[in-house]
C-alpha cells in the first residue's frame, strides 16, 4: 500500500468537475421529479441528443461552439416540451407507472435513432474548454494552472464557471419570473396551483424544458471526457447522476448539485485514488459504477429523503 | 364581461352529478348562489359538501351544468374557471407549503396583468400583519389559523367575484374562527364579494349567511334564507345542537 498523497489534490480537482457534470444531469432529473414525482429515465438520453447537436450544428455546419451549444439547449427545451405535451400529459398524473415506462421506451428509441443516424463510433466533438487565447497564462505549454502543488485543469475551472454561471440563471428563472414562481408552485402543490389558474400542463412543459436544456450542457461538458460522442455516453452518467440526486435529495434543486458533486469525490478519491493508486488494484476502477449503487442503496436505507429532500409528512 | 352579468345571476348549478371514479358523490343538485350575498352549504361528513365545491371548479368527474353568471363553465378547466373570476380556498387550506408567504400571495395573482399586485400584497399585510411579519417565510411553518388567513388572501390576490371556502374554521381555535368569520363579514359588506362556504359549524355559518343548503347524501335536503333554516326544527336538531 502506498499513501500517495502528493497526487490526491489532482484526483479531488478531476472528482470535482466530473462531479459537476453529474451535479447538471442530476439537476435535470430533480427538476422534473420535484414538479411530477417521476424518475424521467430518458433524460440522459436526450441529453446525448443534445450533444450530437452540437456536433452537427459545431463539426458539420461549422458554426461557432458556444452558439451551437445554446441552439443545441434551445432545441432540447423545445424537444422536451413537445415530449410532455404529447407523451406524458395524456396520461393521470397520479399514475406513475404508464409515464415511468414512455420514459423508459423514450430512452431505447432515442438511442436506437442515434445509433442508425451516427452509429456507435466516438465522434470526436470540440472541447469548449480546450483553445485558450494566448493571454491566458500556461505552465510550460500545458493548460492548468498550479494549486498545492497539483494540476489544475483550466478545462475544470470552465466546467464550474460554466455551471456557476447556468445555476445563477437557473436561480433568476425559478425565484425572479411568474414562469419560475408558477413551478415552484406546481412542484410544491399542483391542486392549489390550479386554483390559483396556473396551466398545470403548461407549467410541466417549462420545467421539461429547463431539464432537457440542462441536460444537454452537461453532456456537452462531459463529451471531452469520454473522447467525445457517441450514442451511449450518457448511460454510466445517469447513473452517476442518479446516485447524486438520490444523495442530494430527489426534491432539491441544490441538492441534486452537491450530491453530484459529492458522487464526483467518492469516485475520484474513494475508488479511483484509494483503490487503483493506494491499494494498486487496477480492477478497482471498474467499481466506479458498483459504488454509485452503494451511494443509492445506503441512501434509501438510511435517509430516503437525501441530504436536503423534504421529508414526506402526511398531515392528517 | 362576465361581470355585469355575474352581479345579476350569480351562480347556478343545475342537476350537478359528481363523482371519483366509480363512486358517485352527488347525485343531482339544483341551487343558486345569488350575487353579493354570503350562502352555506350544510351537511354531515361524507354528505358532498367537498365535492360540491370541488365539481362547481370541475374538479372532479362532473355531468350537469354549472353557469357563471351567462356562462356554461361545466367543461371549463380549473384554471380557466378562476381566471373567469372564481376562487376557491380548498379543504386543508392548501397553501404552498415550500413557498415563502409573500410567494404564495404572489402566486394568488397569477392570473392578473395589472400592476397593482404589490399594493394588494401590502393591503393584505395591513389587515393581516402576521402574514407581513412571516413574509418570508415558508407557509407551511405557518400555524393552523395563519396559514387559514394566509390561503384567504392569496384566493382574494386573484380579485375574484365569488370565493368557494372549504371548512374554513376546520382546526383552528375558537378565538381565531370569530375572527375570521367576522373577517368573511366585513369583506362581503364592503366589497360586496360573493361567498359560497361549506361549514360544519351550522351556528357560525348560518348568523353570516344570507342563504343555506342542507346537503344529504349527495342530495339538496332543504335549503333557504339563513333565518328559515335557524328556524326550522330538522336543521335545529341535525345541525344546531338544539
Amino acid at each position: 500500500m502506498t499513501w500517495n498523497f502528493d497526487i490526491l489534490p489532482d484526483f479531488i480537482f478531476n472528482g470535482l468537475s466530473l462531479g459537476a457534470i453529474y451535479g447538471t444531469v442530476a439537476l435535470a432529473l430533480v427538476l422534473i421529479f420535484k414538479a411530477t414525482t417521476l424518475i424521467n429515465f430518458a433524460t440522459g438520453e436526450l441529453a446525448m441528443l443534445g450533444a450530437f447537436l452540437v456536433y452537427v450544428l459545431h463539426m458539420e455546419q461549422g458554426l461557432w461552439l458556444w452558439l451551437s451549444m445554446l441552439l443545441a439547449m434551445g432545441l432540447s427545451a423545445g424537444l422536451g416540451i413537445l415530449i410532455e405535451r404529447s407523451l406524458t400529459r395524456p396520461f393521470d398524473p397520479a399514475d406513475h407507472l404508464p409515464v415511468v415506462l414512455i420514459t423508459l421506451g423514450l430512452f431505447l428509441i432515442i438511442n436506437a435513432v442515434a445509433g442508425d443516424i451516427w452509429n456507435y463510433q466516438v465522434r470526436i466533438l470540440s472541447n469548449p474548454f480546450g483553445k485558450f487565447p494566448d493571454w491566458v497564462p500556461s505552465v510550460g505549454g500545458d493548460r492548468f494552472i498550479m494549486v498545492f502543488g497539483s494540476r489544475l485543469k483550466y478545462q475544470s475551472i470552465g466546467i464550474w464557471v460554466t455551471l456557476a454561471l447556468a445555476l445563477f440563471i437557473l436561480g433568476l428563472i425559478l425565484n425572479r419570473t411568474k414562469a419560475g414562481l408558477a413551478f415552484r408552485a406546481v412542484s410544491s402543490n399542483v391542486d392549489s396551483a390550479r386554483l390559483v389558474g396556473v396551466h398545470t400542463g403548461r407549467t410541466l412543459g417549462f420545467g421539461w424544458a429547463i431539464a432537457s436544456a440542462f441536460g444537454t450542457l452537461g453532456a456537452v461538458l462531459v463529451a471531452p471526457q469520454l473522447g467525445g460522442v457517441n450514442p451511449n455516453m450518457m448511460a454510466t452518467i445517469l447513473i452517476y447522476a442518479l446516485a447524486g440526486a438520490a444523495l442530494g435529495g430527489l426534491d432539491s434543486l441544490g441538492g441534486a448539485v452537491l450530491g453530484g458533486i459529492m458522487v464526483g469525490i467518492i469516485q475520484a478519491v474513494f475508488v479511483t485514488w484509494g483503490g487503483v493508486v493506494v491499494l494498486g488494484q487496477l480492477y478497482m476502477s471498474i467499481l466506479q459504477l458498483a459504488a454509485a449503487f452503494l451511494v443509492i442503496l445506503i441512501v434509501l436505507i438510511f435517509r430516503p429523503s437525501g441530504m436536503f429532500g423534504t421529508r414526506r409528512v402526511e398531515r392528517v | 364581461m362576465i361581470d355585469d352579468v355575474f352581479d345579476e345571476v350569480g351562480l347556478k348549478v343545475e342537476d350537478l352529478h359528481g363523482s371519483y371514479g366509480a363512486v358517485e358523490v352527488l347525485r343531482g343538485l339544483n341551487f343558486e348562489v345569488p350575487p353579493r350575498n354570503v350562502s352555506v352549504i350544510l351537511g354531515a361528513n361524507g354528505a358532498g359538501k367537498t365535492t360540491t365545491l370541488r365539481a362547481i371548479c370541475n374538479m372532479c368527474n362532473t355531468t350537469g351544468k354549472v353557469t357563471l353568471g351567462d356562462t356554461d363553465i361545466t367543461r371549463t378547466s380549473t384554471a380557466e374557471i378562476v381566471r373567469m373570476g372564481m376562487a376557491h380556498v380548498p379543504q386543508g387550506r392548501g397553501t404552498f407549503p415550500e413557498l415563502s408567504t409573500l410567494d404564495n400571495l404572489m402566486i394568488g395573482a397569477y392570473t392578473r396583468k395589472d400592476n397593482e399586485v404589490r399594493d394588494d400584497v401590502d393591503r393584505w399585510f395591513e389587515i393581516f400583519p402576521v402574514l407581513s411579519e412571516r413574509s418570508n417565510q415558508m407557509a407551511g411553518s405557518l400555524s393552523g389559523g395563519e396559514q387559514q388567513m394566509l390561503a384567504v388572501a392569496r384566493a382574494l390576490m386573484c380579485r375574484p367575484r365569488l370565493l368557494l371556502l372549504d371548512e374554513p374554521s376546520l382546526g383552528l381555535a375558537p378565538l381565531i374562527i370569530e375572527d375570521l368569520f367576522e373577517r368573511f363579514t366585513t369583506l362581503n359588506k364592503e366589497t360586496g364579494l360573493t361567498m359560497l362556504i361549506v361549514e360544519q359549524n351550522a351556528n357560525l355559518a348560518l348568523d353570516m349567511a344570507d342563504y343555506g343548503y342542507v346537503i344529504e347524501s349527495g342530495e339538496i335536503a332543504l335549503s333557504g334564507t339563513a333565518d328559515e333554516l335557524k328556524n326550522d326544527p330538522a336543521v335545529q336538531e341535525a345541525y344546531l345542537g338544539a
